[in-house]
């Protein structure tokens, strides 16, 4: 038998994004250009067409979102790519997505900010904003990669689960992740598992599209295969139509958390790293993580007993991975590039159980090993 | 039930969402019958007509006919629209919006989805006011009229939205009136037969909010103004301008060819093809 040749590529994080968004069944993207995400629709308006798929730059990204949406109901893989400026235009019809429960995925090329900000700089600022952007009461599940390999694996795992759990799901990485390349190794496509929505199989008459299921998901029918239904951000009925009744709304609200939340292990992504006997652990995430694995490399060498837990899954927040290192750790150290939010649900986790030390920087440069070093030197 | 009635039912989703949001008298209402009337003509199925719609008293339209219906965020109903089409160019997409939603909040997405000539046919409900929210100024509302927000009077300048679809490259568009039932119901089955961005404005009456504020009259009398006031395109050309300074200009704006979006789009994946994968 003929040994399998691995493909090896040289690759930027936005181009394994790509790489991932059609390998997962991606066929429609709708963008807007913006600094540092342009990449990933410069080449999908190169790669869509010749695979049948659709690329169209919009007027700016709230019609992104919109077309997204639109081409998602009609049975289409689909997504869109931005960064801080855009995706704050975005959170409208995100909530949109979240209601309707339309799957859709949107990849968050974190730069620094408020307002247009640093372009070109990197940033992790974007973490609240991917949690609480758009109005309402909402679940939400977003991703985030330190790697180019993890750019392409996350970019799988965000349409698989915006499939499995109807839900629009938000790829964060920052612009060192997106413009960085690395050397990867595209996997065959029997090595990815692909999951796509579940569709129904009842008669159109039976159809009730909202109807709540053991997962908590609905089957979900396409535009134009028989199943007329009714789409609407109305807060709505099981059949879809628009509802004031408290004993709708309620359990419509509920079910939406719900299907989320009773996913919670499946959703959980995470790597630990020299984190059984650590009593220091970095919680990281992003180009961050990249920084903190060398620093908690080189701590060991100088016997220091650290780890690393990288969170690949941010939202909903880690708690279980979090609570798993506590039962080693007595300081907990957060670098982040801003002014700490991911170390707030930490603590909030943590219960005073550990010290949390918090590390941040907000300047447009990245957090070096060094720095993480000292941290560590500082409080062991 | 008279023959026409029951055509309307053919259409109507019985299971639920009876009585309607919309105030006795409402122009919505001979809209959407003008609308089920072309669609029936032309004869589309049911399952390959998309109706989308945005916010507002027009936005609540597609709820009540059994289509596949999607009702979308404020002002974005082009946007999703355009996702739909191209991802099923198959499906007959009809976009209804109100005069706020198409103008106002979602006025780019107007000028662009014209420009872009994707395969839309966009039904613009005008009744120069914002109903839903109590009767607030639009950008319909005339110079000098009052509103629950400028209860002195007017000051801007107000969309002509035909003549905005035509400057902004819509190939097919078309003004009708509520009164005029006929002429709206051919203008709809000409824009939901062209190939391309087609537009018809129909003006409505507010009489609820616009008409109250303004001591207009009733829904009937409003109407009335509408029978008394609009004027057709070709009768227009030989009338002078200060005849015209209080008519409403009906009938087709435009017709016109142009490359259509998908048609378009599908040259570019053959062209795609023969390039290697980037």
């Amino acid at each position: 038998m003929k040994k399998r040749k691995l493909k090896e590529v040289l690759l930027q994080g936005n181009e394994a994004v790509v790489e991932g968004a059609l390998r997962a069944g991606c066929r429609f993207f709708a963008g807007y250009p913006i600094t540092p995400a342009t990449e990933i629709s410069e080449i999908l308006s190169v790669s869509l067409p010749q695979v049948n798929g659709t690329f169209i730059q919009m007027e700016d990204e709230i019609a992104s979102l919109g077309a997204v949406i639109g081409a998602s109901l009609a049975g289409v893989k689909a997504m869109t790519a931005t960064s801080g400026p855009g995706f704050s235009l975005m959170q409208e019809n995100l909530g949109f997505a979240v209601i309707a429960e339309v799957p859709c995925v949107i990849v968050n090329v974190m730069r620094g900010g408020p307002s247009t900000g640093l372009p070109t700089m990197p940033s992790q600022s974007d973490v609240m904003q991917a949690r609480w952007g758009t109005h309402g009461d909402h679940p939400i599940i977003v991703l985030s990669a330190s790697t180019v390999r993890e750019c392409f694996d996350m970019t799988v795992k965000a349409f698989n689960f915006s499939e499995k759990f109807r839900t629009p799901v938000i790829l964060l990485i920052d612009e060192v992740v997106g413009h960085m390349r690395e050397k990867m190794v595209l996997p065959d496509d029997g090595d990815i598992e692909i999951f796509n929505r579940v569709k129904p199989t009842m008669p159109p008459e039976w159809y009730i599209p909202y109807e709540d299921t053991p997962s908590g998901v609905p089957p979900m029918a396409n535009f134009g295969e028989g199943y007329r239904y009714h789409v609407t951000g109305l807060t709505h009925d099981i059949r879809g139509f628009p509802t004031s009744r408290p004993d709708e709304i309620g359990p419509f609200i509920a079910r939406l958390h719900r299907k989320i939340r009773q996913h919670y292990s499946e959703i959980q992504l995470e790597e630990f790293y020299q984190t059984e006997d650590a009593g220091i652990t970095v919680i990281a995430y992003g180009c961050v993580a990249r920084s903190a694995k060398r620093a908690v490399r080189e701590a060991r060498e100088k016997g220091l007993k650290v780890g690393l837990l990288k969170l690949m899954t941010v939202w909903p927040f880690m708690r279980s991975a979090v609570e798993k290192v506590l039962q080693t750790s007595k300081i907990l150290i957060v670098p982040e590039m801003n002014m700490g939010q991911i170390s707030r649900e930490v603590k909030r986790v943590n219960q005073g159980v550990a010290r949390v030390v918090t590390y941040n920087k907000v300047d447009g440069t990245i957090i070096t090993p060094e720095e993480i070093l000292h941290k560590v030197m500082e409080v062991s | 039930m008279s023959e026409i009635t029951k055509l309307i039912h053919k259409y109507l989703r019985h299971d639920k969402k009876f009585p309607h949001v919309w105030c006795p008298g409402c122009g919505i209402g001979i809209m959407l019958g003008a609308l089920i009337r072309a669609i029936d003509y032309i004869g589309y199925e049911k399952d390959e007509i998309v109706l989308v719609s945005g916010i507002g008293c027009s936005g609540r339209l597609p709820v009540y006919v059994d289509f596949n219906t999607l009702h979308t965020t404020h002002g974005r109903a082009l946007t999703f629209a355009t996702g739909v089409k191209l991802a099923k160019p198959n499906l007959k997409v009809i976009v209804i919006m109100g005069d706020g939603d198409a103008v106002a909040i979602g006025g780019n997405h107007f000028i662009h989805a014209a420009r872009r000539n994707i395969d839309l046919t966009a039904i613009i409900l005008n009744n120069c006011v914002y109903g839903m929210t109590g009767g607030q100024n639009s950008p319909t509302t005339p110079y000098g009229m009052k509103s629950t927000t400028t209860v002195y009077s007017n000051i801007e300048q107000d969309f002509k939205i035909s003549e905005l679809a035509v400057t902004a490259g819509a190939v097919f568009v078309g003004r009708g009136t509520v009164y005029h039932a006929k002429l709206l119901d051919s203008l709809i089955e000409k824009a939901l037969l062209k190939k391309g961005f087609s537009v018809v404005e129909v003006i409505s009456h507010c009489h609820t909010q616009y008409g109250r504020q303004n001591r207009l009259g009733s829904a009937v009398e409003m109407m009335e103004w509408q029978r008394d006031h609009a004027v057709p395109v070709e009768k227009a050309l030989r009338m002078k301008a200060e005849e015209l300074k209080d008519k409403i200009l009906i009938g087709v704006f435009i017709d016109k060819e142009l490359p259509v979006y998908q048609d378009e789009y599908d040259k570019i994946r053959e062209r795609a093809k023969g390039v290697g994968r980037k």
